[in-house]
C-alpha cells in the first residue's frame, strides 16, 4: 500500500462525501422547513442526470447539459410539490413515505418510457478531461477534483444563502416556527415550493454531475438516496451542518472502509477469503458507523431544536 | 349475528380457499401460484401489521426479516441437499418445520438487535433507520459470494413437510393457507390480550403509558421482535414457492411494498394485509397483461388511495374501522 493509493482513495471519499451532501443539504431543509420525508428525492437525482445526458447529446455541450438539469430538476420538484407534496405536510409520515414511494414507481417507469431501458452516456466535458499528478507518482482525474470543488462551492453558495439573504432568513424562521411565520404575512405556500424546488435543483446537479463519471441509468438515484439518509440521521435531521459533516464521514469512511478492510484482513486470513471478508465488512461499515452513533446521540450529532 | 366487517372478512378467507380449489379442479394450477403468492405476501404482512397498525412503529426494513426468512429456507436446504455440514458441524435439511423453526429464530434475532437500536428513536428517525439496517443487510448479501451473492440462490427441490406432497402446488398452497390463518389467529390474539392493549396505547400516548408504570421501549421491542419472526417465517415460505431466494427480497422495493399491501387492504385491520395482498397481486396480473408500464399505474393507484381513500379496501367494503 502505498501512500498515493490512500491519498487517491481519500479524494475518492470526498468525491462521494461532496456529492452525498448535494443530496442529503435538500432532504434535510425540506425536513426542516416542511417536516416531510422525501423518498422521492432520489428521483429527482434521475431526472438531473437524464436532463444533463439528453440535452448534452442534443447540444454537443455538457455545460448547456448542465444547465438543464438544474432547470428541469427544479420544475419536476415545483410541479410534484403543488400537485401532491402539498397535501402532505399534515400528514402522518406513514403518509409520506407511500405516497413519495408511489412517485418513485412512477418516476422511475416515467423514465423508462420516455428514454428506454438502456443507460445514456455522459462525456466529460473537455475542459475537465485529463488528469492532474499527485504526489507519490500518480495521477487523479481532473473531473472528480471539479467534482470536490463544485460540491464546496455549492455548500458555501447555501451558506450565504441561508446566513445572508431575506429567503434565508424565511427559511431559517420556517424551521424554528413554521405558524408563526405563516401568521407573519410571509406566504408559507410559495416559500414551500420554492424550498422543495431549490432541493431539487441540488438533487438534479449532484445527479448531472455523477451521471460524467457513471452511466445516467433508471434507478441510479436510489442507493444514493438511502446513502443521504444514512448522512442526515448521522448529521441530525434538519441540520445544514450535519448534513455536511455527515456527508463527509459517510464518503470517507465507505470509501477507505472498502480500500483498507480487504487489505486490513489479508493480516490474518488467506487472501481470497481476505477479500470476500473484509469486502462484505465494508459494504456494512457506514451503516454500523451509524448504529453507533445513534447508540450515543439518538437525535444524531447536530440535533435540530426542534425536531 | 356477524358484524359487516368479520363477514367481509370471511368472505375473503373463504374466496382465498375457493379459487386455487376451483383452479386446481379445472387444471390451472397457475392460479393456485398466484393464491399462494397472496397467503404468504399477507402472512409477511400481517406480521408487520403488528409493528406498523399496532405499534404505530413505521418500519422501512422488513424486507430484512422477510429476506432472512428466504435465505434460512435457501441454505438450509442447500446443505442438505449436498450433505456439507452448515455450522458446528450440524448438518442443513430439507425439512419445511425444521426451516421454519430456523428462520423465525434468526428472524426475531436479527429483529432484537435492529429494534433494541432504531427504538431509542422514534418518528422519521425510525423510518430512516429500519431502512438504512435492512439495507446493511441487503448489502451483506449481495457481497457475501458463498450463497449466490448479487445471482441469488436456487432451491433444486422443493422442501419437504411429513404426509404432503409439497411439489404439488395445491399442497403447498394448503400449507400457506392454513398458516396465514394461525399468523392472522395469532394476531386477533395479540391485539386482544393485555400486551396488546400496551402496545396500542403506547402508540396512542407513549405518556400515559410511561406513567401507569410500563416501559413503552420493552412493550415495543417485543411487539417488534414477533413481527420480525412472522415476517421472517413468510420468507421461508416464498423462499420455497419460488425455489429461488436473491437479495432482491431484501430490498427496500420489498419493504416498501410490505407496507403498501397494508395500506391498500386498510391500516389497523385484522385482515388488511390480505385485502391488501389479493389487490396488490390482482393488480400486477391485470396491469402486467395489460402494459408493460405497470409500475407506472401502480404508483399512480397507491397514490391516490394515500391521498383521497385513506380507508383502504376494508374501509370501502366494511365501513369504518373501530379504532383510530
Amino acid at each position: 500500500m502505498t501512500v498515493a493509493l490512500a491519498l487517491e482513495q481519500l479524494l475518492n471519499g470526498l468525491q462521494l462525501g461532496v456529492m452525498l451532501f448535494l443530496m442529503a443539504a435538500g432532504l434535510t431543509l425540506i425536513f426542516g422547513v416542511m417536516g416531510l420525508i422525501n423518498l422521492a428525492h432520489g428521483s429527482l437525482y434521475m431526472v438531473g442526470a437524464f436532463a444533463c445526458a439528453a440535452t448534452a447529446a442534443w447540444t454537443g455541450s455538457f455545460w448547456i447539459g448542465l444547465v438543464a438539469s438544474l432547470i428541469a430538476a427544479a420544475a419536476a420538484g415545483a410541479i410534484v410539490e403543488l400537485v401532491v407534496i402539498r397535501r402532505l405536510y399534515d400528514r402522518d409520515h406513514l403518509d409520506q413515505v407511500l405516497a413519495t414511494f408511489a412517485l418513485i414507481l412512477m418516476f422511475s417507469e416515467g423514465m423508462r418510457w420516455l428514454f428506454g431501458s438502456f443507460p445514456l452516456y455522459l462525456d466529460i466535458p473537455p475542459l475537465l478531461q485529463g488528469a492532474v499528478p499527485l504526489p507519490g507518482g500518480t495521477e487523479y482525474p481532473v473531473y472528480r477534483l471539479a467534482i470536490i470543488a463544485a460540491g464546496a462551492l455549492v455548500a458555501f453558495g447555501l451558506y450565504l444563502l441561508i446566513s445572508g439573504t431575506r429567503l434565508g432568513m424565511r427559511i431559517r424562521a420556517g424551521e424554528s416556527d413554521r405558524e408563526m411565520i405563516g401568521a407573519l404575512g410571509v406566504d408559507i405556500r410559495t416559500l414551500y415550493t420554492v424550498v422543495f424546488a431549490l432541493g431539487a435543483a441540488l438533487a438534479g446537479f449532484a445527479g448531472a454531475m455523477v451521471g460524467a463519471i457513471q452511466s445516467v441509468q433508471v434507478g441510479m438515484g436510489e442507493p444514493v438516496l438511502i446513502l443521504a439518509f444514512v448522512v442526515i440521521v448521522i448529521g441530525g435531521i434538519g441540520s445544514i451542518k450535519g448534513a455536511l459533516l455527515g456527508a463527509l464521514l459517510v464518503g470517507v469512511t465507505d470509501t477507505m472502509g472498502r480500500f483498507l478492510l480487504p487489505k486490513l484482513m489479508a493480516l490474518f486470513v488467506p487472501p481470497a477469503q481476505a477479500g470476500m471478508i473484509g469486502g462484505a465488512a465494508a459494504s456494512m461499515l457506514i451503516y454500523i458507523v451509524m448504529a453507533v452513533i445513534l447508540a450515543v446521540k439518538p437525535r444524531g450529532l447536530f440535533p435540530a431544536a426542534h425536531a | 349475528m356477524l358484524s359487516r366487517e368479520n363477514l367481509v372478512n370471511l368472505v375473503l378467507a373463504a374466496t382465498l380457499l375457493a379459487v386455487p380449489l376451483a383452479a386446481n379442479a379445472l387444471g390451472q394450477p397457475f392460479y393456485v401460484t398466484l393464491a399462494t403468492r397472496i397467503a404468504i405476501l399477507a402472512l409477511a404482512a400481517t406480521g408487520l401489521n403488528l409493528a406498523l397498525g399496532l405499534g404505530g412503529l413505521v418500519s422501512f426494513g422488513h424486507a430484512a426479516f422477510f429476506g432472512i426468512g428466504g435465505y434460512a429456507a435457501g441454505i438450509l436446504a442447500t446443505h442438505g441437499f449436498s450433505g456439507d455440514p452448515l455450522i458446528f458441524g450440524l448438518p442443513g435439511t430439507n425439512q419445511m418445520w425444521v426451516i421454519w423453526i430456523v428462520a423465525v429464530v434468526v428472524a426475531g434475532l436479527v429483529g432484537l438487535a435492529i429494534g433494541a437500536i432504531s427504538l431509542r428513536t422514534s418518528g422519521v428517525y425510525f423510518i430512516m433507520i429500519t431502512l438504512a439496517f435492512a439495507q446493511m443487510v441487503y448489502y451483506f448479501a449481495v457481497s457475501w459470494p458463498a450463497y449466490g451473492g448479487e445471482d441469488g440462490l436456487s432451491i433444486l427441490v422443493r422442501n419437504q413437510f411429513p404426509g404432503v406432497m409439497t411439489m404439488r402446488p395445491l399442497s403447498f398452497f394448503l400449507i400457506c393457507y392454513v398458516i396465514l390463518l394461525i399468523g392472522i389467529g395469532l394476531f386477533a390474539l395479540i391485539r386482544a390480550s393485555r400486551f396488546g392493549s400496551a402496545l396500542q396505547a403506547a402508540r396512542q400516548n407513549e405518556v400515559r403509558v410511561a406513567t401507569v408504570g410500563i416501559e413503552p421501549y420493552r412493550i415495543r421491542l417485543t411487539g417488534f421482535v414477533i413481527s420480525a419472526m412472522m415476517t421472517g417465517l413468510a420468507g421461508a415460505l416464498f423462499a420455497d414457492l419460488n425455489r429461488f431466494v436473491s437479495p432482491s427480497m431484501l430490498s427496500w422495493h420489498m419493504s416498501g411494498e410490505l407496507i403498501v399491501l397494508i395500506i391498500l387492504g386498510g391500516t389497523g385491520r385484522l385482515f388488511g394485509p390480505l385485502a391488501g395482498a389479493a389487490l396488490y397481486v390482482a393488480f400486477e396480473y391485470a396491469l402486467g397483461g395489460l402494459t408493460e408500464r405497470w409500475q407506472f399505474f401502480l404508483g399512480l393507484i397507491l397514490l391516490v388511495v394515500v391521498l383521497f381513500a385513506r380507508g383502504g379496501l376494508l374501509g370501502l367494503l366494511a365501513g369504518k374501522a373501530r379504532h383510530g
